[in-house]
């Protein structure tokens, strides 16, 4: 399994392991709980190391190889951290054809990484994604959970910089 | 129940937040509390309307007025005149005609453009979403309290003689399914709704979870009676934080309202809903896949037969609908099967929630009649194409077919589109302009199948791959001509020998790109040129 870039593993943080513990109790006894585990762990935590599926697998008694193989089957679940903000390209067809793949290059572009990857000083991270289902708002770029829909190339940019721009002021 | 001498709706969909929906409600909440009508004016959020220009929209009701673009700066105007001193606001209204009827069938609460027909979506945004006594005062909860009164199979027989057909996709009928769950043997059985709206261009699922959550609820409790069923799974894509806040509210409303639980409001019937969030796998829409998944699993389809209908959930007998099947459910129990079979076809009656996308004027969601062409639809809803001239629409997100333009005059419902060897699919329509390049569109939708392909059948994982290496060389000027034979073999050979839905229709792209666009295919591969200047044709 991957190595975390994490300096602690979230599993060995004082300050984490108890919400860890304590989602777990939560829905040991539950029939199909692995899902319901990883889906709040990957929420509150926000990326699922090796050390913690491990762990997800000792607690409810179930193989390491099984808990890894949801992990890399559901897009949702991530095993290294993301950055503190997450720019998604939605490249459903409707976005596709609405020109989706312009606002990646200027991402590229002003960003200088390629989708899947995090900024150096972990600010930002790329992703592309399923359709969002505001495919009447096509293309789409969800910042951050907010969907930005109708977007052109120009106003794509302010979006990113603004982003930065927030960043830097706090 | 509480009553409010005002109800002030307010849209707050994607296309309305984008516009600041958000900070109007926050200040219709401040307005109302700085005059002092809390107690008399109740304040709710609903779906976008199809009219985009004046979002953010709010409605208030009793007098059913339509204010809209409403700004933040303009709340506070609006809560003093209108509903503290009861005058309308005629300056922010809405006045253009014609966006007033792109609205009007929330203010009429019937359908007024042209052949518009709503049964599943008739109160999504007319009602208040958070509430189950709004639900409850438009004709709410009345289907079950007459499902309740009938005998299991005389439900089960209403169904069937409606000719529903599920709305998922493929098209089988909803009756001969019940009567399935129903004869399985066993005690335990369970009831699913599928709402895992993975389709690429697909959002209807989410307005009808967002705009009337409880007449779910309504549809699986009458679908538990039928069935012999008392528990349910709510399955929502992960991406839907909205509809799943929704839904979840509104199990909390009815589980307090005696509408779940033990013995349902007295009539000795005991069922209740659970809700399972995805986590973003496109093949989980796959009845089986979704199973897998609630049982906690990787999202892997299961070999069928054993259908879900007798060895479902935990391997017990399983009924799984779809979210638009199951909100056509309470409008037929409550207005009966005659009255469901004179709209549509024939053979597919009733209505069909579409959204249309793409080259065209207008985008956004819609319920028709089925039976319409795609030529009403680009003209009447989706007001003319924006450029260029009709080429072709891909239905159905991805699993659907790519209509040519000489289908434009189909009537769409499952048969006749079954019987020119396209498929109606789950309800997207992109329309494509001229200025799109089939191969390129083609090797988009492989591209989305090789990543979702669950990897469990070969046919799928290689067929998928295979297929977009082709379709890349083609796009990128190295296309021969036994390429064209190996797309027809991998197609048949994906639909043939897949294992479910996903490898099944794969393949149904290349299809009808073979059979109606062959022309702009071999232009690519022997002139070497792409007739739309889309394709990089390895320059």
């Amino acid at each position: 399994m991957t190595s975390t870039t994490q300096p602690i593993d979230p599993l060995y943080n004082p300050k984490l392991r108890p919400i860890i513990d304590k989602i777990i109790e939560d829905n040991i006894d539950l029939d199909g709980g692995l899902m319901v585990v990883l889906n709040n762990l990957q929420s509150k935590i926000g990326f699922l190391s090796a050390p913690m599926q491990e762990y997800v697998a000792e607690c409810l008694s179930i193989p390491v190889s099984k808990v890894h193989g949801v992990v890399s089957f559901y897009s949702f679940f991530t095993t290294v951290p993301r950055g503190k903000h997450v720019i998604k390209f939605c490249i459903g067809t409707a976005c596709y054809v609405g020109g989706i793949t312009q606002m990646v290059d200027k991402a590229k572009q002003m960003l200088g990484i390629e989708p899947g990857q995090t900024t150096s000083d972990g600010m930002i991270t790329l992703e592309v994604c399923r359709c969002v289902g505001a495919c009447s708002q096509a293309p789409v770029v969800v910042v951050d959970e907010v969907n930005n829909g109708r977007m052109k190339p120009a106003k794509f940019t302010k979006v990113i910089e603004k982003v930065l721009n927030d960043e830097a002021a706090a | 129940m509480k009553k409010y001498r005002s109800m002030v709706l307010i849209s707050s969909g994607e296309s309305s937040k984008s516009k600041g929906s958000d900070a109007v409600v926050d200040a219709f909440h401040q307005a109302i509390e700085k005059y002092d009508l809390g107690a008399e004016v109740c304040v709710t959020t609903i779906p976008d309307s199809s009219s985009v220009k004046n979002q953010p929209l709010v409605i208030v009701y009793p007098e059913a007025v339509a204010y809209g673009p409403v700004l933040e700066e303009n709340v506070d105007f609006l809560v003093s005149e209108h509903l503290y001193k009861g005058r309308v606001a005629e300056a922010l209204r809405v006045s253009d005609p014609f966006e007033m009827k792109r609205i009007s069938w929330l203010l009429q609460r019937t359908g007024t453009m042209p052949a518009e027909n709503r049964i599943v979506l008739e109160y999504v945004g007319v009602i208040d979403p958070t509430s189950i006594n709004d639900f409850l005062t438009h004709d709410g909860g009345q289907a079950f309290a007459a499902a309740v009164e009938m005998k299991p199979q005389k439900i089960i027989d209403i169904i069937k003689k409606s000719g529903l057909r599920g709305r998922g996709g493929a098209g089988f009928p909803t009756g001969v399914k019940w009567q399935a769950v129903r004869d399985a043997p066993g005690d335990k059985k369970y009831i699913i709704c599928n709402a895992d709206e993975s389709e690429p261009g697909t959002f209807k699922d989410r307005v009808i979870l967002e705009g009337n959550p409880f007449s779910m609820i309504e549809a699986m409790l009458i679908a538990g009676y039928a069935c012999g069923a008392d528990e349910g799974y709510i399955y929502i894509r992960g991406e839907y934080l909205d509809a799943l806040e929704k839904i979840s509210n509104a199990l909390r409303a009815a589980r307090e309202f005696g509408g779940l639980g033990k013995n349902i409001l007295n009539t000795g019937f005991n069922f209740d809903i659970h809700v399972h969030s995805g986590a973003g796998a496109y093949i989980c829409g796959e009845e089986t896949a979704l199973l897998e998944s609630i049982e906690g699993k990787r999202g892997e389809p299961r070999p069928k037969p054993p259908y879900p209908t007798t060895r479902g959930l935990w391997g017990k007998p399983t009924l799984i609908n779809n979210v638009e099947t199951l909100g056509n459910i309470p409008p037929i129990i409550h207005n009966g099967a005659d009255w469901f079979r004179a709209q549509g076809t024939p053979s597919s009656p009733g209505t069909k929630v579409y959204t249309i996308l793409g080259n065209v004027n207008k985008t956004g969601l819609m319920e028709v009649p089925m039976g319409i062409t795609l030529r009403e639809v680009i003209g009447i809803y989706g007001k003319g194409m924006k450029s260029g001239t009709f080429k072709f629409a891909q239905t159905g997100g991805s699993s659907g077919s790519i209509i040519p333009a000489i289908l434009q005059d189909t009537p769409m419902d499952f048969d006749s589109y079954r019987n020119v060897g396209v498929a109606l699919g789950s309800g997207a329509l992109l329309i494509c302009d001229d200025s799109n390049c089939i191969v390129d569109c083609v090797r988009v939708l492989m591209r989305f199948f090789k990543v979702e392909s669950c990897g469990k059948c070969v046919p799928c994982r290689i067929g998928t791959e295979q297929a977009l290496d082709i379709m890349t060389a083609i796009s990128e000027g190295r296309g021969t001509m036994e390429h064209l034979a190996q797309l027809e073999w991998l197609s048949h050979g994906m639909e043939e020998f897949s294992n479910c839905g996903l490898g099944q229709t794969a393949g149904s792209p290349i299809k009808n790109m073979l059979d109606h666009f062959r022309a702009e295919v071999e232009a690519h591969i022997k002139l070497g040129v792409c007739p739309a200047g889309v394709c990089s044709m390895g320059k």
